[in-house]
């Protein structure tokens, strides 16, 4: 009973990273660019908030600094595919490589590295954190609180506005959406800046609220489950967010098996989020794929005066 | 209804690569009136009118809207002075609603109404402009759910509830049947006789008899001369379009053929589960100096037969034999050393490597055979000697260097210099497949001409096409393919009815 609420009441820590990712890559997948650097702005988002709470001491500046951050370097991204045009795939791989080396070098030389910080109070709403079982879904940070009003906001302006249709129109077909003045780039520029702000802020997540120190590398492939998640939710912010809970599930459980001693090998433990990324996308394709929703210009350069 | 200029264009040009699209054009449409624009495929009509709609930039001109000046630096300016452009292929965002897609193309404040409402009062519009127009439409239904006439009538009511004034269509009959085509230009008449202004750009000659109260002929980038259509005959306005006179299709000089070279027999496709074969037993022979052609309905096997016979992979059964060997299980190497010539009919994918230069693909032929030098040596000075001769007796036009890419050669120049490479050597069979597809009439007869000349040289050429009159002007025999077989055969003269009657008969 016990081992069953603590683990219910882990869910949302394990869940909320890959909420935020899958959500911020869903914005910028709209906009008709692949990307698939999330893992690397988490990585720059975690160390940017851990690196800004040593210096300021302040949970809120950590985060919002995180964000900007993974958002200045995915301009980088910006450049190579909206600018110079190179392949989506590949920009999106650079910048995971560059991403993991830059955090780990500025991580030894800023010496923030095993530096531990306290994190966020947890907030327990009157009565519903003394609910027996689920009690512990209630006694979480703010973070964890707001990030249902992200997902509203977000799904209301992907859904329920003229930007938003403008930007998704940006994704399914760029041409039709230049011929009407809508701007392209800008459109996919600000999609990818906005994007990957919450990409950041997934991956401070991570480092300041939940492992609460900066270790090279520790966001482990998150990253990659997000891209796989954005696939699975086709590209819907509220199954997105039902995915995220699906794999916190699965990784709020493994920490509670070895707490109750049965013994797993500790690769087996490592692997179970690949496996069930896996299960699921094979799961997606067996199943009625015949309506794909994938954004039609997904991957595809835009240039005007291209004659075909 | 007011006489003024709606639009008047002014020493317009624009270059593409290089490629100088339009060179010094001016053009004016009036208030009141169907304005045809008409003209062969790249003789520039999209690009103008692109320019008009704001989405290309013009290099040089001007550009004058009711007489007055105006310099549009995007779509979004050429909408707010009235201008919209429905265009060939459609801009229409195909998951979206009739409604969403409107709603897209205005300008305006974007968040201070309440999104719904802003929907409804968009589809309100559209229901209006539709009733004014006597068009049917439902703003509701998704775009990819519903009919090519309808998305046309979409995208004609995305223009107009922005405002546009000045309607510009281009080539809107090329993808509707004849009734719905004559019920389009008829509500397109009437709207600009309610003082708008509309520019129908088409290589139709009826829709411009018909529906046009002028008409400007463009040719190469330039626009040739503006008429009313009543005062002139249709064949004065194919002599403009055209250009310099091209001579007749029917010149073929009278040719005995040799003996069988090719025979192709019970040709089949693998059978896929129990599907129809798209082969189903082809039988036919193929002489020395003849052209055999292949007529048909699309789909009715061509392309499988096309593949088979230029050997590209495709599981078959049967024989095509080219004396004792088998044309479907021999080398491409052999098939060289034979004179096998190939003309696929999607010239950038299956003829050219377009990231090639134009010397490099001409050479492609040759570099296995050692003509170049060993493998790992090519004489590239050699090979670009040889491709600049061929380029010049093949006449391919719009080669600035024999280093440019050969995607960047326009439809016909490509097809010209697929066939110097496939002739480079006097080849004794020839198979081609819609070789004049997306040419225009200059291109289409050099091209043919070709054809007519390896079959007197004692070629056999076999010409698989959709374009009946091309088989019919080309063709010694004939043979008409329906259901995946040869279904009958015709000598010249043949007769183009009963070829048609043959061609639907026998589904």
């Amino acid at each position: 009973m016990d081992i069953i609420s603590s683990w219910i009441g882990n869910i949302p820590e394990f869940a909320l990273p890959f909420a935020l990712a899958a959500l911020g890559l869903i914005i910028i997948e709209r906009s008709g660019v692949l990307a698939l650097g999330a893992e690397g702005l988490m990585l720059m988002g975690a160390l940017a908030g851990i690196g800004t709470y040593l210096v300021s001491g302040n949970n809120a500046i950590a985060l919002f600094s995180a964000m900007f951050f993974a958002a200045l370097v995915s301009l980088l991204f910006a450049f190579m595919v909206l600018v110079l045009r190179i392949n989506q795939v590949i920009s999106g791989l650079v910048l995971v490589f560059f991403c993991q080396g830059l955090s780990a070098l500025l991580g030894t030389l800023l010496d923030w590295t095993n530096h531990p910080v306290p994190g966020l109070p947890d907030i327990s709403p009157w009565l519903l954190a003394d609910l027996p079982l689920i009690g512990g879904l209630f006694r979480q940070n703010i973070v964890v609180y707001l990030t249902p009003l992200v997902f509203l906001l977000s799904g209301w302006f992907l859904f329920r506005s003229v930007p938003g249709l403008r930007l998704r129109a940006v994704g399914e077909n760029p041409q039709a959406a230049d011929s009407v003045g809508i701007p392209v780039i800008g459109y996919r520029l600000l999609a990818i800046l906005a994007g990957s702000a919450l990409i950041g802020l997934a991956g401070a997540y991570i480092s300041v609220l939940s492992t609460k120190m900066w270790i090279a590398n520790m966001i482990g492939g998150r990253g990659w489950i997000a891209v796989a998640l954005v696939i699975f939710a086709r590209w819907s912010p509220w199954k997105a967010l039902a995915g995220a809970v699906l794999f916190g599930c699965i990784e709020a459980l493994i920490p509670q098996l070895a707490a109750s001693g049965i013994r797993l090998p500790q690769y087996f433990v490592f692997m179970t989020p690949y496996a069930v990324t896996l299960a699921v996308m094979i799961w997606v394709a067996a199943g009625k794929s015949g309506t794909s929703s994938q954004p039609g210009a997904l991957g595809l350069p835009y240039v005007r005066e291209e004659r075909t | 209804m007011s006489q003024n200029n709606a639009i008047h264009l002014e020493h317009i040009s624009k270059s593409f690569d290089g490629f100088k699209a339009l060179s010094d054009v001016s053009f004016t449409a009036r208030w009141g009136e169907v304005h045809a624009l008409l003209g062969e495929n790249g003789a520039g009509k999209s690009t103008l009118m692109n320019i008009v709609s704001g989405l290309y930039g013009p290099e040089s001109g001007s550009l004058y809207v009711d007489d007055n000046s105006l310099s549009l630096s995007g779509p979004r300016d050429a909408a707010r002075a009235g201008i919209g452009m429905v265009h060939q292929h459609f801009k229409l965002v195909e998951p979206f609603s009739v409604t969403e897609n409107v709603l897209l193309s205005l300008d305006g404040n974007l968040t201070a109404r309440a999104y719904r409402r802003r929907i409804s009062e968009v589809a309100g519009k559209i229901r209006d402009k539709a009733t004014e127009l006597g068009f049917q439409i439902n703003p509701d239904a998704r775009i990819s759910d519903i009919s090519i006439a309808e998305q046309q009538r979409a995208e004609i009511l995305k223009v107009l509830v922005g405002g546009a004034r000045i309607l510009i269509l281009d080539e809107p009959t090329a993808v509707l049947t004849d009734e719905e085509s004559e019920s389009l230009l008829e509500k397109i008449r009437d709207f600009a006789r309610r003082g708008n202004a509309v520019i129908l750009v088409t290589h139709k000659m009826k829709d411009v008899f018909r529906y046009a109260d002028q008409v400007t002929v463009m040719r190469q980038g330039r626009t040739v001369r503006t008429l009313v259509p009543a005062d002139v005959t249709a064949d004065e306005l194919v002599a403009l379009t055209v250009g310099d006179s091209v001579a007749d299709a029917h010149q073929r000089a009278q040719h005995e053929a040799g003996e069988v070279l090719l025979d192709v027999s019970d040709l089949m496709t693998a059978a896929v589960n129990q599907a129809r074969r798209s082969l189903d037993g082809v039988n036919f022979q193929v002489r020395r100096g003849e052209i055999y052609g292949i007529a048909g309905v699309g789909g009715n096997g061509q392309s499988e037969l096309a593949a088979a016979l230029m050997g590209q992979p495709l599981s078959t059964e049967g024989s095509a034999l080219l004396g004792d060997e088998n044309l479907l299980t021999m080398s491409h190497a052999r098939r060289r050393e034979c004179g096998i010539a190939c003309i696929p009919a999607d010239r950038y994918r299956s003829a050219l490597a377009g990231p090639l230069t134009i010397a490099e693909n001409y050479a492609l032929g040759e570099i296995f055979s050692g003509h170049y030098g060993p493998l790992w040596f090519l004489k590239k000075k050699k090979i670009e000697a040889e491709a600049a001769q061929a380029v010049a007796d093949f006449d391919v036009q719009g080669v600035r260097s024999l280093r440019q890419k050969a995607a960047l050669l326009s439809g016909g120049n490509a097809q010209k210099l697929v066939i110097a490479r496939e002739f480079r050597k006097t080849p004794s069979l020839v198979i081609v497949h819609s070789p004049s597809r997306g040419l225009d009439v200059k291109a289409s007869m050099a091209v043919r001409q070709k054809l007519v000349e390896a079959r007197n040289a004692g070629a056999a050429v076999v010409l698989i096409s959709e374009d009946l009159d091309e088989v019919i002007s080309l063709s010694d025999r004939i043979g008409v393919m329906s259901a995946g077989r040869i279904v009958e055969e015709f000598s010249q003269p043949a007769d183009r009815q009963q070829i048609g009657q043959a061609m639907v008969n026998h589904v």
